[in-house]
This record gives structure tokens, C-alpha cells and sequence, in this order.
């Protein structure tokens, strides 16, 4: 069989060539895709050239769309069919939407997620985002000749789980594996510190179009690790867009607009923000539908005198950050500026002044986030070579809890906690003979569950009828690298075990997936059905090829007949992912995968043991002890 | 070594209080760089999952070693001995009052702003803990006396919840 190429033991399985990674940031305003060529990560233009792709989707009355520039040209004379900003709506009811009355969508209220009314059916923001990645991700495979192994998909580091959940659905509609989601500052601070060797602690201080992360992190040889994180998941430059059309409204005493008129203003708002950065003064005209005439003139400290709450308000977390971090501002070695919104000239001062230092802006604000992404994403696909390695540890932006009596929380993994991690919690039944529990697991840092975000109410039944206080129920927090919760509840006094794994209400499931596949698939030529399989087939091919890897580099770790087992389930394999059988070929691979458990934990265990080795125990105790 | 190791086995460190913190710091990026997912984002599923299981472990037992009260409450409960931390709060009644002193200094000098006297107050529990983890150690480490390495370590939580409160003070008048 063509597919699988079956190395010699001693032999490396694979050949070693180079795996098709990107790095995407989905932003609110713009998205843009970036590679690493040669050694060098660098952003993939469209045909005209251009890097920066419009987040704005416009649906047509057929069902197609038209993304990008395009789509754009279409936001005034057609704004109900027209998204803009989608990124605002991704896990967000409609009652967590800001200025939603100056918005010109139909909204559906649906449970979970706000949902928009189109000429071509009700859309979710989930499905918008992925019209905007696939779109990216043709750019991506036409630029690079081939299929792509995986994309880092970057999100706000404050977006809490619902919000990356929501991103990780939109990216897996749009058929891209997703390597990890990764968080936009740090992000940035991949493509800065591997530019520039830095040292140190740093700031990264970013604000896009819709959103505002302060992320603090300490880069040493070869680790990034964030220390603290903060920010405000609904700030960004539009709101600054939206102060300059709340100043034109009254200064120009305009009646109420219609929707056509109100994005033609808010544009010439963000054209004049813009005007802004280089110029003392911005003119904004507009013709409106009613024949009235627009025809003012801001200059820049009228600016910054209308927006000054807006930039006090990214000092708060700054702040918070900073404190969460044990450090002063006079410890930051530098401030990196990322985000189109911080070329505002006095989003540069404040945080100038802020920091004592000019922020740093040597590298271009706009691409910084995705050049980032594409560095680790080229890690992560395994294009490493050697003396290019490093190790990124990351954080939770807020704390998960669970609600107590009383409508209070109690949190269970504190805000800023090291990902991956975990945190059980013991409860008991409070009236005897009770059999079910009602478990509410919410996100943020207030104590009232009002006050915070509500992820996932579940139940847990068939506890055993028992004294009130005997039941012990322990629940299980569990946080993935991509900042993911899931959470498991455990009855575990009597050997009657019941357990039960969520995924927060408002993700879809995989079959909600594969349905907004079909439907999207309905107006190509694809069929699900056998890009079903062929995901299937190249899983298939990347654990056996993994699997022989190992053989060949730990031939030691097993006996004879546990080699055997393993050979034995990687043919099965084999022959299943030649065949059509989609449910065969997983299951082949789940008997590899039970087959190789025990291997794995072994090369895991000797790994550690190697790093550790060769260093001397007894060394250890004297130095800077407590 | 499996998932079930204790935190210092993990880091290849003796089972002591006293610890090297760069040490410690260094030996926890050296695990993670061998378990992290990152190393496996592009492995199977199930590679993938026990990953996340080892690295989730590390991240716990660094958070737990590095803090010397969350690493003297470990060694404790490694030594078999409860801390009764929630259900046996009686402490003697001196330390109690001097516990209320305290507070009431503490509450008075974020109630009338002063800044100084809080930075102040601060300065000198962060002392009087400091030196108590020196006792702790001697305990846990030379003589062994884990009843009363017990005692002293849950006046140190005590001491620990009212330093953080002063912090709060500080932050509140920050703002």
C-alpha cells in the first residue's frame, strides 16, 4: 500500500520534510495568515497583495458570500447583510452586547449565543468567523501548494471559555485542525522577543479593533512564561470610532439615522481616527440619505479629550495585571504596542507615561500577532530544527468557580493559573436521602453568580440515597492548553461511581458541526461524507507513523510480547485505513491507541528522568532557600 | 516514576522544606519541556491527553512547592499528619489577641488612608513570617517534630491570609 511508508527499526519513519503550518489572527476589523518560509514567518498576501483581510462576511440572497475588501464596499448600501466586527458576538448573548441599539443587524436572541438575521438564513457569529477562515485558509493552501497539517488560531488572552470555545468551533467549520489557540499578546511576544533576544520582564499592551489584553510575561533562555494576564474583552478602537460618532451626532445635531447612514458615519469616524495618527486635524463629511450635510473638522486634542475615559479604562488592568504579577512598573523591561488602536497617538503616551519608557514599536502592530502565530505554529507541527526550541507557558485570564448557596461563588482555579491544570472540589449532599445534585459552573471574579459568566449547568444523578452530608462528591476542573474547560463530577464513597464530562452549554457539538458542515458543503461540490474519511485516513496515517517513530527510538521500554501487541494493532490499522469504513478506522486506532498507553507513559517517564539526570542532588538546600 | 509521584520525587528533590528556588525553577521547565502539549500538538489523541495529565501535574507541584506555606502544609500531609485546617480552628488565646491587634491596626490605617502606616504594618509581619519559616524549617528538616512544626505552620496561615489582606489595603488605596 502506497499511503503508509514502514520504516526499518533504527530508521526514521518519517522523511523530513516540511509540515504546511499557519498562524491566523482572526481580528475584529482585519485577519490575516502568516507562514514560516525558510526559517522566516512572514504574512501571505492575497492575489492583490495585500496582507490584511477585512473581518467583514457579506451573504448574498443565494447563500454565497464575498468576504473581505469586497464585502466592505457593501457594509453602507447593504449593512442587515453585511457583518462587521463579528468577533464582538462570539460567545456573547445579545444582553453582553455594548451599543447593540446603534447596531444595523437583525439579532436573534438564542440561547447561549446571539444569533443574525440574513437574506440567507440566520447566521451564528460561529459560522460568520469560519467564512472568514476559510477564506484564509484557501489563501493559505493556494500560496503554499498543498494541504495544510494545522493552524494556531490566536484569540484575546481576556476572551474567557466561551469565547474560545466559539473560536475553536468556527476554526474546525472551516476544516482547519487547530493546533492550539493561542493568545494574541503572547503571540506577539514570540515574534518580538525571538527578534530580538530580549530578556526580561515585558508588557505586551495590546488593543485591536474590539477587543483589550494586557498580558505581563518574564522571556528567560528559551521560555515565555506569562505571569499575569488582564483585560476587557469588550474595548477596543471601535468604541473610539463610536466616541467620535456620539461627538458628531451633537455637534452636528442630527436626528436619528437610518441604518444605511449610521455605517456611512461610522465610517468616515474610523477614517478620520486614523486621519488622526499623522495629522493635527481630520475632516468628516458625509452626505446623508436625507440630503443633510456633514461637515465638521476634529483636531487632536478634541480627541483626546472625548476618548480620555476610554484610555483610563486600559490603565485599570493594567494595573491588576501588574499586582497579580508582584511587580511595579519600574520592573518592566519594555512595553511591546500591538493592535492597529495603538498607533493613536495618546494610547502612546498614556502608556508611555504609564511605564515610565517609550513602548516599543519596531515592529509592525497590525502583523505582529500572526507572525507570532505562524512561529509557533511551525513548532508545533514538529518543523523544529534543533537549536529553534521553545517552551511557552501560558495562563487562565479568570477564575472558574461554582455556585454555592446563596447565589455566591466559590472558586476552584484562581485566575492566572498556570495551563494545563486542574482542581477538584469535594461536596455533599445536604438532605438525607438526596440522589441528584445540580451543578452550576460559572467565569470571572465577582462573588454574586449574577455578577459572573454562567458556563455550563449540569446535573449529577444516581447518587446513592444516604445520611444528608455522607454522599462525596468530587468535581473536577479540568483546563486544556488551549484554555478549555471541561469538567467531570465523581460519587465516590460507595463504589458506585457516576461520572459526567460537559462541555459548556453554549458549544456546539460535534454533531452541530458536522451539520453546519453538510449545509455549507451543500453549495460546493465536496461531499462531507468523504472529507470525513479522509480526516479519518490521515489521523490514521499520522499515529502509525508516530506510533513506528517510537518503536524505533525506545525499542527497550517493552518486552517482546507488548511489541508484538502493538504491531499487531498498528497492521490492523493499517488495513482499516485502506478500506472506506470510516467507524473502522476509528476504531482501529482507539485499539492502538489502548495498546500504546502503558508505551507512552514509559517514554514520558523516561524522558523526564533523562532531563533530570546528571544533575546533582546534593547541591540542592544551600542557595537562596527560605 | 508515575502520575502518582509526589512533587519533589517529580523534580528529582529531596523531600525537604529547605529548597532551592532557582533550582526548583529550573528542574520545573525542564519537565514541562519534556511533557507539555505543545510537544504534542501534531501527536494521537491519546498522547495528547496524557500529556496534558503530566503537564497539569507539573504545573501543580511547582505552584505547590514553590510557596513555603503550600510546601510545609505538603511535607505535612506527606508526613501523615492533618492540618484540621477547616474543622479545628482553636488557637491559643495569645495568639489570638495578638491576631486582633492586628487587624484592628490594619483596619484603622486603611480606614483613615495611610498609606505609610500600611506599607509599615506590611513590612513587619513579612518579617515575623520570614522568621518563622526559618523555625518551620528546622522543624520539618533537622528535628522532625511534625506536631509541632504542625502548630506553628497553621499560625502561619493566619499570619499569611492577614498579610495578603494588608496587600488588598495597599491596592484599594491605590486605586
Amino acid at each position: 500500500m502506497a499511503l503508509f511508508q514502514i520504516a526499518e527499526p533504527g530508521e526514521s519513519a518519517a522523511p523530513h520534510e516540511h509540515k504546511l503550518a499557519v498562524g491566523i489572527d482572526l481580528g475584529t476589523t482585519n485577519s490575516l495568515v502568516a507562514t514560516v518560509r525558510s526559517g522566516i514567518a512572514v504574512c501571505l498576501n492575497d492575489e492583490q497583495g495585500r496582507p490584511l483581510l477585512p473581518s467583514v462576511v457579506h451573504y448574498n440572497a443565494d447563500g454565497s458570500t464575498v468576504v473581505g475588501y469586497d464585502a466592505r464596499k457593501d457594509q453602507a448600501v447593504d449593512p442587515k447583510n453585511t457583518i462587521v466586527s463579528v468577533k464582538r458576538f462570539m460567545g456573547r448573548g445579545k444582553h453582553d452586547i455594548a451599543h447593540i441599539e446603534s447596531m444595523a443587524y437583525d439579532f436573534v436572541d438564542a440561547p447561549g449565543m446571539v444569533k443574525l438575521k440574513t437574506q440567507a438564513g440566520i447566521k451564528s457569529p460561529v459560522e460568520v468567523s469560519a467564512e472568514i477562515l476559510k477564506t484564509l485558509k484557501a489563501r493559505a493552501e493556494a500560496g503554499l501548494g498543498g494541504e495544510l497539517v494545522g493552524a494556531v488560531i490566536t484569540v484575546p488572552a481576556y476572551f474567557d471559555d466561551a469565547q474560545r470555545q466559539a473560536t475553536k468551533d468556527a476554526a474546525k467549520l472551516a476544516g482547519l485542525n487547530v493546533l492550539r489557540l493561542l493568545n494574541e499578546p503572547t503571540a506577539a511576544a514570540i515574534a518580538y522577543g525571538l527578534d530580538n533576544g530580549a530578556e526580561g520582564v515585558y508588557a505586551v499592551y495590546d488593543l485591536g479593533g474590539g477587543t483589550f489584553d494586557i498580558s505581563i510575561l518574564k522571556l528567560t533562555k528559551g521560555v515565555f512564561e506569562v505571569m499575569a494576564t488582564g483585560g476587557d474583552s469588550a474595548l477596543g478602537g471601535d468604541d473610539f470610532d463610536h466616541r467620535i460618532f456620539c461627538w458628531v451626532i451633537e455637534q452636528g445635531k442630527l436626528q436619528p439615522l437610518s441604518a444605511a447612514d449610521g455605517r456611512l458615519l461610522m465610517m468616515r469616524c474610523r477614517e478620520a481616527k486614523e486621519f488622526l495618527t499623522k495629522n493635527p486635524e481630520a475632516p468628516i463629511t458625509a452626505r446623508l440619505s436625507t440630503g443633510e450635510m456633514v461637515d465638521l473638522k476634529l483636531d487632536v486634542a478634541t480627541f483626546a479629550e472625548i476618548t480620555r475615559t476610554l484610555v483610563s479604562k486600559t490603565l485599570q488592568p493594567v494595573k491588576k495585571a501588574l499586582r497579580d504579577a508582584g511587580l511595579r512598573a519600574d520592573d518592566v523591561k519594555g512595553v511591546v504596542m500591538v493592535g492597529g488602536a495603538t498607533r493613536m497617538p495618546q494610547i502612546q503616551k498614556a502608556v508611555g507615561d504609564f511605564f515610565g519608557q517609550e513602548p516599543l514599536t519596531n515592529l509592525d502592530p497590525d502583523k505582529v500577532v500572526a507572525l507570532g502565530a505562524a512561529t509557533q505554529a511551525n513548532l508545533l507541527a514538529g518543523n523544529k530544527t534543533g537549536k529553534d526550541d521553545w517552551l511557552l507557558l501560558d495562563v487562565i485570564p479568570l477564575s472558574l468557580g461554582l455556585e454555592t448557596m446563596g447565589g455566591l461563588t466559590e472558586k476552584v482555579i484562581p485566575r492566572n493559573s498556570t495551563i494545563p491544570t486542574a482542581r477538584a472540589q469535594e461536596f455533599t449532599t445536604f438532605k438525607d436521602g438526596q440522589t441528584a445534585m445540580a451543578i452550576h459552573v460559572v467565569q470571572g471574579e465577582r462573588e454574586m453568580i449574577a455578577d459572573c459568566r454562567s458556563l455550563a449547568r449540569f446535573e449529577l444523578r444516581g447518587i446513592p440515597p444516604m445520611v444528608a452530608g455522607a454522599a462525596r462528591i468530587r468535581v473536577t476542573f479540568q483546563v486544556d492548553a488551549d484554555g478549555l474547560l471541561s469538567v467531570t463530577a465523581r460519587e465516590q464513597t460507595t463504589g458506585v461511581e457516576s461520572s459526567i464530562t460537559v462541555k459548556p452549554s453554549y458549544g456546539l457539538s460535534d454533531d452541530e458541526i458536522a451539520g453546519m458542515l453538510q449545509d455549507s458543503l451543500a453549495h460546493a461540490k465536496d461531499d462531507a461524507m468523504a472529507r470525513a474519511l479522509r480526516e479519518a485516513q490521515v489521523e490514521a496515517e499520522r499515529m502509525i507513523e508516530a506510533t513506528e517513530a517510537a518503536l524505533a527510538e525506545d525499542p527497550h521500554l517493552l518486552n517482546e510480547a507488548e511489541t508484538a501487541r502493538i504491531r499487531n494493532a498498528i497492521a490492523k490499522l493499517q488495513e482499516a485505513a485502506a478500506g472506506d469504513n470510516r467507524r473502522i478506522i476509528n476504531i482501529a486506532m482507539d485499539d492502538l491507541g489502548f495498546e500504546t498507553q502503558e508505551f507512552a507513559h514509559r517514554r514520558m517517564d523516561q524522558s523526564i528522568k533523562k532531563v533530570l539526570s546528571g544533575r546533582k542532588v546534593e547541591e540542592i538546600g544551600t542557595g537562596d532557600e527560605e | 516514576m508515575d502520575l502518582t509521584a509526589d512533587f519533589f520525587a517529580l523534580f528529582g528533590l529531596p523531600k525537604t522544606f529547605r529548597l532551592s528556588l532557582s533550582e526548583l525553577d529550573s528542574r520545573y521547565r525542564d519537565v514541562q519541556a519534556q511533557v507539555h502539549p505543545d510537544r504534542f500538538a501534531n501527536a494521537p489523541e491519546g498522547e495528547r491527553r496524557l500529556s496534558m495529565q503530566w503537564a497539569t501535574r507539573a504545573n501543580e507541584a511547582y505552584l505547590t512547592l514553590k510557596k513555603p506555606l503550600e510546601r510545609a502544609k505538603y511535607l505535612l500531609e506527606l508526613a501523615g499528619h492533618d492540618l484540621q485546617a477547616e474543622s479545628n480552628t482553636a488557637m491559643p488565646a495569645d495568639f489570638l489577641m495578638e491576631q486582633m491587634e492586628w487587624r484592628e491596626a490594619v483596619m484603622e490605617a486603611r480606614a483613615g488612608g495611610d498609606h505609610h502606616e500600611l506599607e509599615h504594618l506590611y513590612q513587619r509581619l513579612r518579617g515575623d513570617i520570614d522568621g518563622r519559616y526559618v523555625e518551620v524549617a528546622a522543624l520539618l528538616d533537622d528535628a522532625r517534630d511534625y506536631a509541632l512544626a504542625t502548630d506553628r505552620v497553621r499560625r502561619l496561615m493566619f499570619l499569611e491570609k492577614l498579610l495578603y489582606e494588608i496587600d488588598d489595603a495597599l491596592a484599594s488605596l491605590d486605586d
